[in-house]
């Protein structure tokens, strides 16, 4: 590899920092999501998930050398736009901003749910759950006959 | 917690000014950062902190889970209330320039006043009614279990 | 910045202009009105009055935009493509019709249907989540903005999380089930969000119909491809597309009668609108079909749901699970629609929208009285009900001969349209396959009859005809079935001016007008 390559490449890395954090943040939330047996821990993955999303939003909304969306104002409190200055788009923070409530709804639903489990199951595990849940599924098998897909 | 002196003084004396900063982040919110979402919040925090330093009867006694519900379902119907009387008048939903049709920008403050309010009112309820949903459902395991 | 010189000039509304939101809003405030009042009694009419107002406002935009026009809607005042913009037209008034048709037909049952599986302290804020949840799927429909899809499609969803967990009054398995469709529902829905932003990304705008402009100067481009894929597969989530389906069955078969009734027959079906508003309307149909997503992703799951799905469902031994598995097969009818890029497919995906929906809230609903009277689903338990309810049980015969597709019922109208449409793209052998998965439908419908009227009664069930407040709404669904199998004038033509609108593509969204009207600073 030529040098001109090599600071292209750096150049690649680099200046898609913030999509690079996003995808490693992203992969995290969803690996948690599927991996991780423990309710509770599920919920932590799929808000890191959707943490990754917001920040991959903000990210897109800054401007180099932009600042906040704020027009200046004269004496009398007028607004006075200035064409000079360059401001950052505020339009994906207020998106991620009802994203972010949305988020919180979920993970309190979420959180309700893994009360409500833990008082019925006893256990916020999902491996002791589905074993409980496969145990009821052979009883019904076993009274009503066999389905495939049975289960949780 | 009858023994912690310490907390319930100062928790008596901060859940009053924590109300007032999330009256002022709501009414403030037309000119700096705030408004309905973070002042609703901050007024259920002030709840919350009592609540779980004297216990959930004590709260209840400010706060029944019923007013809870109620406060809810009232910032909704504020919010959507405002949409209405623009449509009465003629106006797209939720265009504050109904209230002032000579002068839409004091239409839009007030607009936006009100929907803050109902928004800040719902927000207020639901912090609360999740705080009350998960501390009111009855202990599986005592205080000395852990 | 706008100022007041322009507010003067502003022209009043009449009350019929704001039909697009008036459409949303009035089941949303049905909601909150309910718990404010907080009667219990009052829940109900309620929630019903709410549903009726909306279903009339569906109407009056379905009647106006069967023309092929559209209505626009600008929120609060601002113009698109800054402001969120309503936008109706025939492909949204017929899923908008249908969502509110089906969400007044399912009341009266809803209410002897919850009076038996929840708890009466819950009653107010089952129906204000009901509520909410049918103004979400009203808003995916009825909004021109891309953001704004999201935002409803997480109220549907999240209210819908809520009401299947209310099935753990009858079953614990209930909470699980509900807790998987949340988490599923949930990724679905940030890999929605993720395509939304890199289409803003690449266009700087959230207006459908702006997007729509911007995207068809852009030509090959990779952030406007990887949009394409994260919504579809978000997307895929919510509508069940096969191998994403997973959280469907559990969540049909342990949610409340009514709740199963509602989400089989509008959920999906406004997600598989949001695929195709997407596919057709947002990106240009070129810019997917160069790309062979239609052909070589779209066609294989729908083929594979069709029998992978439809064989599950014959081996099943619980009624309502057989159903869900059934749903998930007749996704793949509408897929397959969507995959043919042709008018006839598309028209043959929006009347399957329409009868399907139908067929399955008529079937669901027989289910929930069969669980009313003999307490379970499973096919041993109302072995023989069909002597002791011999309504409920031929409402299951109409919609499961609607589901094969037997002539003279709703299912043989769409079947017949996509058959049709493979014929034009001279695929007679997948004409064959439809038939043939169609032949599975058979079976599984097969064995539910065998159960209903040939078996011998099952012992321990009550031996009565479902109430009047649930073989009412049945019978109106089961009817329907059989009417918009004989009279296609209202399904089909509506469809046909949906599916042309939608493969106009960008003109089929027409130009973002730029008057502005009101704003402020």
């Amino acid at each position: 590899m030529t040098t001109g390559d090599n600071e292209l490449m750096i150049e690649f890395l680099l200046g898609h920092i913030n999509y690079w954090l996003f995808v490693v943040l992203m992969m995290t939330g969803l690996y948690i999501v599927i991996v991780r047996g423990n309710y509770v821990k599920k919920i932590v993955g799929l808000n890191i998930f959707q943490t990754a999303v917001f920040m991959f939003y903000i990210s897109i909304g800054k401007i180099t050398g932009g600042t906040a969306p704020i027009f200046p104002t004269d004496s009398q409190g007028r607004i006075r736009p200035d064409p000079d200055i360059v401001y950052s788009n505020p339009l994906p923070h207020v998106l991620i901003l009802t994203a972010i409530v949305v988020g919180i709804a979920t993970t309190a639903l979420g959180l309700a749910l893994i009360v409500r489990i833990r008082e019925e199951y006893n256990t916020i595990e999902e491996d002791d759950v589905l074993e409980i849940e496969t145990k009821l599924a052979e009883q019904e098998n076993r009274i009503h006959g066999f389905g495939p897909g049975g289960g949780a | 917690m009858r023994h912690h002196l310490i907390l319930r003084v100062i928790t008596k004396i901060l859940v009053g000014p924590i109300i007032l900063y999330g009256l002022y982040v709501q009414f403030h919110g037309d000119f700096s950062p705030g408004g309905g979402f973070q002042a609703g919040v901050i007024i259920a925090v002030a709840f919350t902190l009592y609540g779980i330093v004297f216990g959930l009867r004590a709260v209840y006694a400010v706060l029944p889970p019923w007013v809870v519900h109620r406060l809810m379902a009232l910032g909704l119907l504020i919010y959507a209330g405002v949409g209405i009387l623009n449509m009465l008048s003629g106006y797209e939903f939720l265009n504050y320039g109904a209230f002032a049709p000579n002068h839409p920008s004091h239409g839009q403050h007030l607009g936006i006043l009100w929907v803050e309010t109902g928004v800040g009112i719902t927000v207020t309820g639901v912090m609360i009614a999740v705080f009350y949903a998960f501390a009111g459902r009855p202990p599986r395991m005592g205080d000395d279990d852990w | 910045m706008a100022g007041g010189t322009e507010a003067v000039a502003h022209q009043a509304l009449e009350m019929t202009d704001h039909l697009p939101v008036l459409q949303v809003l009035i089941p949303f405030i049905a909601a909150p009105l309910a718990v404010f009042l907080g009667v219990r009694s009052l829940a109900w009419p309620i929630a019903c009055a709410g549903a009726i107002a909306s279903l009339v406002c569906s109407v009056v935009l379905m009647l106006a935009t069967l023309d092929g026009s559209f209505i626009s809607y600008h929120l609060g005042g601002w113009a698109p493509p800054y402001g969120i913009e309503y936008r109706v037209d025939a492909a949204n008034a017929f899923v908008l019709l249908l969502i509110s048709a089906t969400a007044v037909v399912v009341m009266p049952f809803t209410k002897a249907s919850v009076d038996a599986e929840i708890p009466k302290k819950d009653h107010t804020l089952f129906y204000a989540c009901f509520m909410l949840c049918i103004t979400g799927l009203l808003g995916v429909v009825v909004t021109g903005d891309a953001f704004n899809v999201f935002v409803f499609l997480e109220i549907s969803s999240l209210s819908a999380y809520v009401l299947v967990s209310q099935g753990s009054h009858r079953d614990r398995r209930a909470l699980t089930v509900a807790y998987d469709y949340l988490l599923m529902g949930t990724i679905g829905a940030t890999f929605f969000v993720i395509g939304i932003g890199f289409l803003y990304m690449a266009t700087g705008t959230l207006n459908m119909a702006d997007i729509a402009d911007r995207i068809a100067g852009q030509g090959d481009n990779r952030t406007i491809q990887a949009a394409f894929a994260f919504i579809l597969v978000g997307m895929g989530l919510k509508v069940a597309i096969y191998p994403l389906h997973l959280w469907l069955p559990g969540a049909y078969n342990y949610a409340p009668s009514a709740v199963t009734v509602l989400l089989a027959a509008t959920a999906t079906k406004a997600a598989i609108y949001v695929v195709l508003r997407f596919t057709f309307s947002v990106f240009q149909p070129e810019f997917t079909f160069d790309t062979n997503v239609l052909y070589w992703i779209i066609i294989p799951f729908a083929l594979l749901a069709m029998f992978a799905a439809s064989l599950i469902a014959v081996f099943q031994t619980n009624f309502k699970r057989m159903l869900a598995y059934s749903s998930i097969a007749q996704i793949g009818y509408m897929l397959l629609g969507i995959g043919f890029f042709n008018l006839s497919g598309l028209t043959a995906t929006m009347v399957h929208l329409f009868n399907h929906s139908i067929t399955k809230a008529a079937l669901f609903m027989a289910v929930g009285a069969l669980v009313l009277r003999s307490g379970s689903t499973f096919y041993d338990r109302i072995r023989g009900m069909g002597k002791s309810m011999p309504l409920t049980s031929a409402v299951v015969v109409i919609g499961g001969l609607s589901l094969i597709g037997i002539p003279g019922t709703a299912g043989f109208v769409s079947k017949w349209m996509l058959v049709q449409a493979a014929f034009e793209l001279g695929w007679w052998w997948m004409a064959l396959l439809i038939v043939a998965s169609s032949l599975l439908a058979v079976i599984y419908v097969w064995r539910v009859l065998e159960v209903l009227y040939l078996g011998d009664t099952a012992e321990g069930a009550q031996h009565k005809e479902a109430p009047m407040m649930m073989a009412g709404p049945m019978w109106v669904a089961a009817l329907a079935c059989i009417w918009f199998g004989f009279d296609t004038s209202l399904t089909l033509e509506a469809s046909r001016v949906a599916a042309n609108g939608l493969l106009s593509g960008n003109a089929g969204m027409a130009p973002v007008p730029t008057t502005a009207a009101g704003g402020g600073h």
